[in-house]
């Protein structure tokens, strides 16, 4: 690994300096066997080779990190090359306490590393240190530092490291930094202090205020966020009930195996994917049309099979689609096995995006209100746009003048059901990101899209979408007060008091149409 | 002799039809002449908690067929009677019933959830059978028809949380207990809300949150816990949640970049079976409590690991602590049989108290008197490829204490 030493940097030289050279040195290899120790002597070694500033130990304490440390036969440590550790050698192993030393350490070694992904992980390795050694360091660290999130985090660090000096003076600095900043860790830090500076103890309560001030606002952007993302699910899983059910008057209970055997395809696309390495990252998009062909020729198939001979018979169908929901549920069993099917996240779907005034959200569940979104819209637009979408209103406002019209009723109906399914299998890869792939899957959220579809009106798309994220939001603004279990209770005492007033739903279907 | 290589579900659903017709076979033909002895398997096969409990359920065919190959037992062939119950609590209590009362087992190895166990335990008293309960569980329970293999609150939350409060795990100031809402996580924090209230953590630091059984929305709670840990005290997560909702729960530790250095969480029902269906990466660091680990290193462990992999036919299938159960538990009730040269249930009681098994977690295990073993404890932390490294363990088994002293109602218990 490169270790420049950039120019300008004399108030960290200073510091990382004051031991001569050779006197560091000799302390380097003594304490390297330290590394090979019980966790206690191992997290101590560390702190010590993060004060000592020797840059040799860097990539020893980032093999140590990511497990592929080393101690070979002659008793040396060095980071393992290849895939297989040579003969004789052992894995240090660590455990968290070595595991947060390490970051620390780290942190002081690497914050003047070019690398600016290196520079950032090393200030937030200092963050943790808070120690008032660190101030020179982090001081010269800031005066070059450019790029504004790792700024922000090292004048955190800054803050954070002053807030443990012994001048009160500095303190003080440390704690007005602290509570210009909207930053939870910066909160839990001055509350920490209280105790320990009970002379400073207004300004602390000062800056905690500040900072709450600030958090509230972000709090409530989370939580819409969060009721936002629970929305989009729901919105998803229903969105193909709102077809079968809402619009055929097809209950079908198959629904939730529906989804499960979008989720199911993912899988599919994900394992024939991985052979190709080119293709490994698109392996979600193109698990999108899979799972809607897929999905869709099962359904057409059901609806041409069975559910045709029993239109107009809603009990039959219900326990008809019931049972081939089972079916399709113990053929994935046996096909798939009972367990669990891992689905690999695509990287930028993982971790947490920072957006403007510092409201943290989810990378999965932001792609997935998009693609709820997105899904809504083709939908949207098949249904008004396309000559498939006017057959099918067609053909639900009055079946036989369509027929008389020339339109063919019953392939209409199996294209109708069949893009019910399919959006139920696009709903299947969305969920395969945030909830187990398993042969349960859909019957978690049968109950939920049929809530959706009755609450938002049945028969109406717009109902669906309102009814979706208005039920989102309100569980998610319930549960911090009421607990998880207690929210969704209230929800659904909700829903069933507002459908005895309004049994249409939120939505409701006006003229001659809706009284057939 | 078997059936032909396939994959291992196909055998899963297979084997229960299968299952006499299968051990048939195998034991000599001198065996055939007396009637031969009744194993039940009484594990859901399908529902929620198929995940867990389908593995239970090949051990014991596993181990049927190693005995049978040993000549059976009491030159009486083994013969199991495997029923599914289909994770339907009440449904336990009347397949329970069939396999007493229809099917005249001796013994039944069974049950997961704590729930399903209180299903079943009046069938198997008032039937005087005998049940083998292989899972860590809450405690507060003691039958003379059941033997309890798996770990008692002393053997496994207790220490965990110990851990999580000493250096080593970081010296946790305040705690999140959260869990599954079912008896076994309420049961289980009353415990050890008590046991930190004695190590002087008061209730404003202590978060109790509950969620339904495979519940995959965690992003409120994660995000409260997140902001219960920012307020200036070291903070730990005690999981007791129970089944798939594991994986989202996971999923959304990772993604909300909760590291293990920071908020490390420690789970009692997740074990390497749970983990096969994780991405484990930002997951490193994060603990569970059992008393057993794939990654022991023992001779009996070798062993056991061996034999697992060439009866389920799949060299990348791992073991787990119930697995592990419900071998100690097979292995000391054959040796009773043994002892008290009958299957005799009353007989077989008597017998089992004081058996030894050197298990596969390396050390030697007792059946005491409350029906309860004397179980090491481990802690370990997930690794990348989601097996556990061992951090912490006792040097000795630990007797159970299935009385909880954390429960003030236990205070006049003699035990």
């Amino acid at each position: 690994m490169p270790w420049l030493i950039p120019r300008g940097l004399a108030a960290a030289l200073a510091l990382l300096l004051f031991l001569s050279a050779p006197a560091r040195a000799q302390e380097y290899e003594a304490l390297l066997p330290g590394l090979a120790g019980g966790f206690a002597q191992q997290a101590e070694t560390v702190e010590r080779l993060g004060l000592l500033g020797d840059p040799r130990a860097i990539p020893l304490l980032q093999a140590m990190a990511d497990a592929r440390l080393l101690r070979l036969a002659d008793g040396s440590l060095a980071p393992q090359q290849g895939a297989t550790p040579p003969e004789g050698a052992t894995l240090i192993r660590i455990n968290n306490r070595v595991r947060g030393a390490l970051r620390g350490a780290l942190g002081r070694l690497q914050l003047v590393s070019p690398d600016p992904a290196e520079r950032s992980r090393a200030a937030e390795g200092i963050l943790r240190n808070r120690s008032a050694a660190d101030i020179p360091l982090i001081e010269a660290a800031l005066a070059r530092e450019a790029q504004p999130p790792i700024r922000a985090r090292l004048e955190l660090a800054l803050g954070g490291a002053r807030l443990a000096s012994e001048d009160v003076a500095v303190r003080r600095e440390g704690i007005a930094a602290l509570g210009a900043s909207a930053s939870p860790e910066a909160r839990g830090q001055l509350l920490a202090a209280r105790a320990a500076n009970a002379e400073l103890l207004p300004d602390i309560e000062a800056a905690i205020a500040a900072i709450d001030r600030r958090l509230q606002l972000r709090r409530a952007a989370e939580t819409v966020f969060q009721g936002l993302s629970l929305g989009s699910v729901l919105l998803l899983a229903a969105l193909g009930l709102a077809i079968t059910f809402g619009v055929m008057g097809v209950i079908n209970m198959a629904h939730g195996e529906f989804v499960m055997l979008g989720a199911y395809t993912t899988v599919v696309v994900q394992e024939l994917c991985r052979g190709i390495p080119e293709l490994a990252p698109w392996s979600l998009p193109l698990a999108v049309p899979a799972a809607f062909l897929v999905t869709a020729a099962i359904g057409a198939a059901m609806e041409r099979g069975l559910i045709r001979h029993l239109y107009g018979r809603p009990l039959e169908t219900l326990l008809l689609t019931f049972g081939v929901g089972m079916i399709l549920q113990q053929v994935v069993r046996l096909a798939f096995g009972a367990q669990n099917r891992e689905v690999i996240s695509p990287d930028w779907m993982m971790g947490t995006l920072l957006l403007p005034g510092g409201v943290a959200v989810t990378q999965n569940r932001l792609w997935i209100i998009l693609f709820a979104l997105a899904v809504l819209l083709a939908c949207f637009a098949a249904i008004r746009l396309t000559r498939f979408g006017l057959e099918m209103r067609a053909v639900v406002q009055n079946r036989r003048i369509a027929a008389t019209m020339g339109i063919r009723t019953g392939r209409v109906d199996a294209m109708t059901f069949a893009f019910g399914s399919g959006l139920a299998g696009l709903a299947g890869v969305a969920l395969s990101q945030i909830d187990n792939v398993s042969p349960n899957l859909g019957t978690g959220y049968i109950i939920d899209s049929f809530m959706v579809v009755v609450f938002g009106g049945v028969g109406s798309l717009m109902g669906t979408l309102i009814g979706a994220f208005s039920l989102g939001l309100l569980n998610k603004v319930l549960e911090p007060y009421a607990g998880v279990v207690l929210a969704k209770v209230a929800v659904l005492v909700g829903i069933m008091l507002f459908i005895q007033r309004r049994p249409k739903g939120l939505f409701a279907l006006k003229g001659r149409a809706a009284d057939q | 002799m078997r059936e032909p290589s396939h994959s291992v579900t196909r055998r899963g659903l297979l084997a229960a039809p299968l299952a006499a017709g299968l051990t048939a076979p195998l034991a000599a033909p001198a065996l055939g002449q007396q009637a031969p002895i009744r194993v039940g398997v009484l594990h859901s096969l399908s529902g929620t908690m198929a995940i867990s409990e389908t593995a239970l359920r090949d051990t014991v065919l596993m181990m049927v067929e190693a005995q049978n190959a040993q000549g059976g037992l009491l030159g009486r062939r083994l013969e199991a009677v495997v029923v599914d119950p289909a994770s339907n609590w009440p449904l336990f209590a009347e397949k329970a019933r069939e396999l007493l009362q229809l099917s005249r087992v001796d013994v039944t190895f069974g049950c997961w959830t704590s729930v399903s166990r209180k299903s079943v335990l009046p069938v198997f008293e008032e039937l005087n059978g005998l049940l083998f309960y292989p899972v860590q569980y809450e405690g507060e329970e003691e039958s003379r028809n059941i033997f309890y293999t798996g770990a008692a609150p002393n053997q496994q939350a207790i220490p965990a949380v110990e851990y999580l409060l000493g250096a080593d795990g970081g010296e946790a100031k305040r705690i999140a207990l959260l869990g599954t809402d079912y008896v076994y996580p309420r049961t289980t924090n009353r415990i050890l809300r008590g046991f930190l209230n004695s190590k002087g953590i008061a209730d404003a630091d202590i978060l109790e949150e509950y969620t339904p059984f495979g519940h995959s929305d965690w992003q409120g709670i994660v995000a409260r816990v997140k902001r219960f840990a920012g307020e200036g005290k070291k903070t730990a997560i005690v999981s007791t949640i129970n089944g798939d909702a594991n994986v989202p729960f996971y999923r959304e530790l990772g993604n909300q970049g909760i590291r293990a250095e920071d908020i490390p969480c420690v789970a009692f029902s997740v074990g390497e079976e749970e983990l096969a269906g994780i991405d484990t990466r930002p997951l490193v660091g994060h603990l569970a409590a059992w008393n057993y680990f794939m990654s022991v290193q023992s001779p009996a462990n070798t062993e056991f690991l061996t034999m697992w992999r060439n009866y389920i036919r799949n060299p990348r299938r791992v073991t787990n602590d119930p697995m592990e159960a419900t071998l100690i538990g097979f292995k000391m009730w054959a040796q009773a049989v043994t002892a008290a040269r009958g299957t005799g249930v009353d007989a077989v009681r008597e017998a089992l108290y004081g058996q030894k098994v050197a298990a596969p977690s390396g050390y030697e295990v007792e059946m005491h008197r409350n029906h309860h073993l004397s179980k090491p404890v481990m802690i370990g932390e997930i690794r990348a490829d989601g097996q556990f490294d061992i951090v912490s363990r006792t040097p000795t088994a630990i007797v159970a204490e299935n009385w909880s002293p954390f429960i003030p109602e236990n205070a006049n218990r003699r035990r």
